[in-house]
């Protein structure tokens, strides 16, 4: 999947470590950041067209199209269910999600 | 030498073409419309070369200066009064980014009731802002701030934005002969912006104004505040070196005058230091013992050299153009809060005037500092007592 790496935050022992600003360096993730989700979009991909609605409208753009088949992070997905809703071709279930 | 005689929004526009920013973003608002006007005629005729943008608010103006100066380039804006508290929720994005913009502000009054004259009730409500904050006296000290300002704030120890204040019309719109220093002069003095690294551009992308939760949030700004106190010596610095180059200087945080024996000394901020100057010197000549602090930096505020200035002095009124509605004087907050270390404060007073544009005369500050010495006497005097009132309070 062509996802940003998560890379390690090391945590500054002194204020004066602390970066300058409010600003960092793009495709800096530090933790995954699921944890909110009830439903998990799960693609049939039977019926997937790959007319890629799904990968445009998804809010959080963790729908990957690298591949042959579509793939969706599901370390950042936060279960809205968008892409469910727009899939012309109902190709995309939500389930549960089981703790 | 180069003099003109010019206002001190013309002054501001002279400072700011020899600082030579990348873009100029600003929406006009009395009484710091010359400025920009210049501005853009200097655009216009080619004698400035930066990009001009037209926008449609002052919350725009910010919003530009903070793009422009994320991707590492000189920004400029200018406003005042209403204008600068639209601007209001741009300006800690600024600081908390570190992105090290000047702004000069027009001090004027605030609504309602609504008037274009000058008070300072509009900068002091952006004090927690997390910009420097500094007030100039005249037009010449308008324009050296505005070449210091883009030093000071570019520092690679300060990175923090910067807003030149003068009062409305008293400076901005009265005319006065300016020396204007050439180009190679502020050239040498300073050099172009480098960031650190809180900018980015295509090879070094960049996410701005980021988040952090309440597990991170309070050391980034405990940084911001540390990072402000130490500016301090930075701000020093840099006007000693701008008077070797330049000839003048303004002594750093603040300006004592006449205060080494006075039994009691009124501490100032903008263009009416310039007024209490004449009044001390001609209280001095009946022998009577007055000075004055002219007070420089609002932010960050330098409660150390304070300290010093009064500790030995009877008693001290200081002049507030702004009230914090259910209290006092916003200045005077600030010093009572620097002298409790004291061990023995001077009798404080309060000075609040010049509201709504209203003029602080000659004889105004002459009564305050007679109330001042009586003070000193040991007769008690109000603790806050408004200037050139129309009518009793009762
Ligand atoms: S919207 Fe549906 S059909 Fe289209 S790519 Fe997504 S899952 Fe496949
Ligand atoms: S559920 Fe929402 S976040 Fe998750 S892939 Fe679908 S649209 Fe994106």
């Amino acid at each position: 999947m062509n996802k940003p790496k998560l890379k390690k935050w090391k945590e500054p022992i002194n204020i004066s470590n602390y970066p300058l600003g409010a600003t960092c360096e793009s495709n800096h993730l530090v933790s995954i950041n699921a944890g909110w989700r009830t439903y998990r979009p799960v693609i049939n991909q039977d019926k997937c067209v790959k007319c890629l609605r799904c990968f445009l409208v998804c809010p959080d753009g963790v729908i990957d199209k690298s591949k042959e088949l579509l793939e969706i992070d599901y370390d950042y997905c936060k279960g809205c269910g968008v892409c469910a809703y727009e899939c012309k071709f109902d190709a995309i279930d939500m389930v549960k999600e089981e703790k | 030498m180069n003099n003109k005689f010019i206002n001190g929004d013309d002054a501001v526009a002279e400072g700011v073409r020899l600082a030579r920013p990348h873009v100029i973003s600003a929406y006009p608002i009395t009484p710091q419309t010359i400025t920009v006007e210049r501005l853009s005629e200097f655009v216009e005729d080619k004698s400035l070369d930066s990009i001009y943008m037209h926008v449609e608010s002052e919350h725009s103006a910010l919003a530009c200066a903070i793009g422009v100066s994320s991707v590492g380039a000189r920004a400029f804006t200018a406003t005042s009064s209403q204008g600068l508290l639209y601007m209001a929720e741009n300006l800690p994005y600024a600081s908390g980014a570190r992105l090290p913009i000047v702004m000069m502000n027009a001090n004027r009054a605030l609504a309602t009731p609504w008037n274009i004259y000058g008070d300072q009730m509009d900068s002091m409500f952006l004090l927690n802002s997390g910009w420097i904050q500094v007030y100039v006296e005249d037009a010449q000290e308008a324009l050296d701030m505005m070449i210091q300002a883009y030093r000071i704030a570019e520092d690679k120890n300060v990175m923090t934005p910067m807003m030149v204040n003068l009062d409305g019309f008293v400076l901005t719109h009265t005319y006065e002969l300016v020396d204007i220093p050439s180009q190679e002069l502020v050239d040498s003095f300073l050099p172009p912006i480098t960031m650190p690294n809180n900018s980015m551009s295509i090879e070094n992308p960049k996410s701005l104004c980021i988040s952090a939760g309440n597990d991170f949030n309070m050391e980034f700004k405990i940084k911001q505040e540390n990072d402000m106190k130490n500016s301090i010596s930075t701000i020093e610095q840099i006007d000693k070196e701008f008077e070797k180059v330049f000839g003048r200087g303004y002594n750093g945080m603040l300006e004592e005058y006449m205060t080494k024996d006075a039994d009691a000394i009124l501490i100032t901020t903008g263009s009416i230091t310039g007024t209490t100057r004449i009044v001390v010197d001609n209280m001095r000549k009946i022998g009577k013992k007055v000075g004055l602090i002219k007070l420089r930096y609002l932010r960050p505020f330098p409660d150390e050299y304070i300290r010093k200035a009064v500790e030995n002095i009877k008693s001290v009124g200081i002049i507030d153009k702004n009230i914090s509605f259910g209290y006092e004087g916003t200045i005077f907050t600030n010093v009572n809060s620097a002298l409790v270390h004291l061990e023995k404060t001077p009798n404080m007073h309060n000075f609040i005037g010049g509201l709504g544009g209203r003029d602080i005369t000659k004889q105004n500050l002459e009564d305050a500092f007679n109330s001042l010495l009586l003070s000193a006497n040991g007769e008690k005097q109000d603790r806050i007592m408004y200037m050139n009132v129309r009518c009793q309070n009762d």
